[in-house]
């Protein structure tokens, strides 16, 4: 019996989102009395091994080259060889977009009932019982899980990575990988950038920045805390900004440390992709948005004159100016 | 071309939310019901362009949800569509719904399935997964962009950080969101055509569900804003640093 912890990755390294799924899945090991145990499909640079530090007490690899290309049915068939080999009862997988395709087929092929969106540990008090998002961030289920195996998908920045000593066992898992039924003809990505969904720190621009010659600013103080960008619908729609910055209700939904949002309203569909970051500060020149009643921190003021500030004083801290 | 779009209901977006039955059920009562965004602008919109490319193109609307949820369904076919079916069960098991569209995918032989990225209440994103693995298809998840070319097609999808360009063979099962199709608004003639078109109900087959809904919560409220002065930006800083230690 095992907690299996499935290992995203990309551009040879480990995604954060899955170190959290094996904190995670260390946790919830320990709580049932058993090891948890990691899987990884394809190739990265870092060391196996050091996986161990997370929790995992075993790594399994299915090594080959092809296999870092995502691929649902072919990753689900592999995942569910592995939850065999390995006796797995409860299967943790990042919610990432990885985890989005791979869960919810892998749920199908073993029958195996699956929480998509879990922010917390399973309550194993009375069964099996997992708390998720719903209602894009306006409300938690508590979803009971009423199979033998059970599969958890967990929200990114739900859970904090924690990393201690040890190195994990490494062991190829030997089964038969099919070809993909998937050809990828090109892929572009804009590699250093933070990914938004994994980002700790969210600098997020709205209609109030009049136009995208005024993303600098946005741009610099991002740069600065590390941070990921983001911006409202109306800004995406427009083509100010890529449709990937677009957060909220038919955006992306993140949960950052930190959302900063500037010149943006706080429209209730704006606020779902964004309502569960853990604080959030909002910039407006309008003391009335409705933005201020979900934020932490805030400042009515003109965003041109006060965000070059807040620039300025992020340097001084970190002993730049 | 056959194409099976799966449409499901939500709340609106404004909709306030908040539960009875000791926090075990959805208070519905004043809540405006909707097309889920996701299935309405990108999967049903997209499905709606490739027929007005080829007319031949055959689109068939799916839900799986009670008699209440038939004027949502009207609504999908006044914006397009020949047909629409619906399974007459209602579950929060992702899996039997998944199993039900299964079904009428199986019957119906269709070269496309086309479902939403996620509905805005369960916030799932399990069914086009779930409805590829049980017809042993292809999944594209997440697509932005989706091009037909004979037997084959060409798909966009979001990955971290970036796209990639997909070709696969039909039949597929696609999960469409934002960059797919532009949101559009049904004219008169739609509406008043989409009430003759047939509605078929069926009853469900036989599934056990897999997972059951114990209880709904909502979030603690906020403990209010700090507000800090506009001529002191650096105050906010140190705020943040020293006090809620984001950075
Ligand atoms: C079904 C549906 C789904 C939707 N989904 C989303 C979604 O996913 N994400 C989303 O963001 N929206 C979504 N919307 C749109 C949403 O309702 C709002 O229209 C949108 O969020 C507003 O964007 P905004 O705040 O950038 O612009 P506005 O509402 O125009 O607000 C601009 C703000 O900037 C402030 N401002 C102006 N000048 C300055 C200045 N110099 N300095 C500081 N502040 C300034 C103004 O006071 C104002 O508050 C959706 C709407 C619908 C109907």
């Amino acid at each position: 019996m095992s907690v299996l912890v499935y290992i995203d990755h990309s551009e040879g390294h480990f995604k954060k989102a899955s170190l959290e799924a094996l904190s995670y899945g260390a946790k919830l090991a320990s709580q049932l009395g058993v090891t948890a145990e990691a899987l990884l499909l394809g190739t990265v640079s870092e060391d196996l091994a050091s996986l161990g530090a997370y929790g995992a007490v075993k790594v399994h690899q299915v090594g080959q080259e092809s296999l870092n290309q995502l691929d649902a049915g072919r990753y689900a068939r592999l995942v569910a060889e592995a939850v065999k080999a390995t006796g797995a009862t409860v299967v943790v997988i990042a919610n990432n977009l990885c985890g989005k395709a791979v869960a919810p087929r892998l749920s199908a092929r073993l029958k195996a009932a699956l929480v998509a969106g879990a922010v917390a540990l399973p309550d194993t008090s009375k069964g099996f019982v997992v708390k998720k998002n719903v209602y894009s961030g306006k409300a938690f289920a508590h979803v009971s899980l009423d199979t033998a195996i059970k599969i958890i998908a967990l929200n990114p920045n739900a859970y904090p990575v924690s990393k201690g000593e040890g190195k994990a066992e490494v062991s190829a898992l030997n089964v038969a990988v099919d070809p993909s039924k998937v050809t990828v003809l090109s892929t572009t990505q804009a590699s250093g950038q933070v990914p938004l969904t994994e980002a700790e720190i969210v600098v997020s621009g709205g209609r109030g920045l009049k136009g995208p010659e005024n993303w600098g600013m946005i741009e610099e103080l991002a740069k600065l805390l590390g941070a990921a960008t983001a911006c409202s619908r109306p800004v995406a729609d427009a083509h100010w900004r890529p449709h990937n910055e677009h957060v909220g209700q038919t955006g992306i939904a993140i949960a950052p440390n930190l959302y900063i949002a500037i010149g943006i309203s706080g429209a209730i569909q704006h606020l779902a992709g964004v309502n569960r970051s853990k604080v959030i500060v909002v910039i407006n020149k309008d003391p009335e948005a409705p933005f201020f009643k979900a934020a932490d921190y805030g400042i009515a003021g003109d965003a041109f004159e006060v965000v070059p500030k807040m620039i300025e004083a992020v340097k001084k801290l970190k002993g730049m100016a | 071309m056959k194409i099976l779009i799966c449409i499901s209901k939500t709340p609106d977006t404004t909709a306030k939310i908040a539960f009875t039955n000791n926090n075990t059920k959805f208070a519905a009562e004043g809540v405006q019901w909707i097309i889920n965004p996701y299935d309405e602008w990108y999967a049903l919109v997209r499905a709606i362009e490739l027929k007005e490319k080829d007319p031949s193109t055959v689109l068939h609307l799916v839900t799986v949800g009670g008699a209440d949820t038939e004027p949502i369904i009207r609504k999908a076919l006044a914006l397009g569509g020949d047909e629409a079916i619906r399974v007459n069960l209602d579950s929060s098991d992702s899996f039997s719904v998944a199993a039900q569209i299964a079904e009428i995918a199986r019957q119906g032989y269709y070269d496309l399935v086309f479902t939403g990225k996620e509905t805005i209440d369960y916030n799932g994103s399990s069914i086009g997964g779930m409805v590829a693995e049980l017809l042993d298809l292809p999944y594209i998840s997440l697509a932005t962009h989706f091009e037909l070319n004979g037997t084959k097609a060409t798909v966009v999808r979001e990955i971290e950080g970036g796209e990639e360009t997909d070709e696969v063979l039909l039949p597929v099962v696609v999960s469409c969101q934002k960059g797919m199709a532009e949101q559009r608004i049904p004219n008169m003639k739609g509406i008043m055509g989409a009430r003759t078109k047939p509605l078929k109900v069926v009853e469900p087959v036989a599934i056990t569900p897999l997972t059951s809904v114990v209880a709904f919560e909502l979030p603690p409220a906020k403990a209010g804003v700090k507000m800090v002065s506009p001529d002191d930006p650096a105050e906010l800083i140190r705020l943040l640093h020293e006090e809620a230690k984001v950075f």
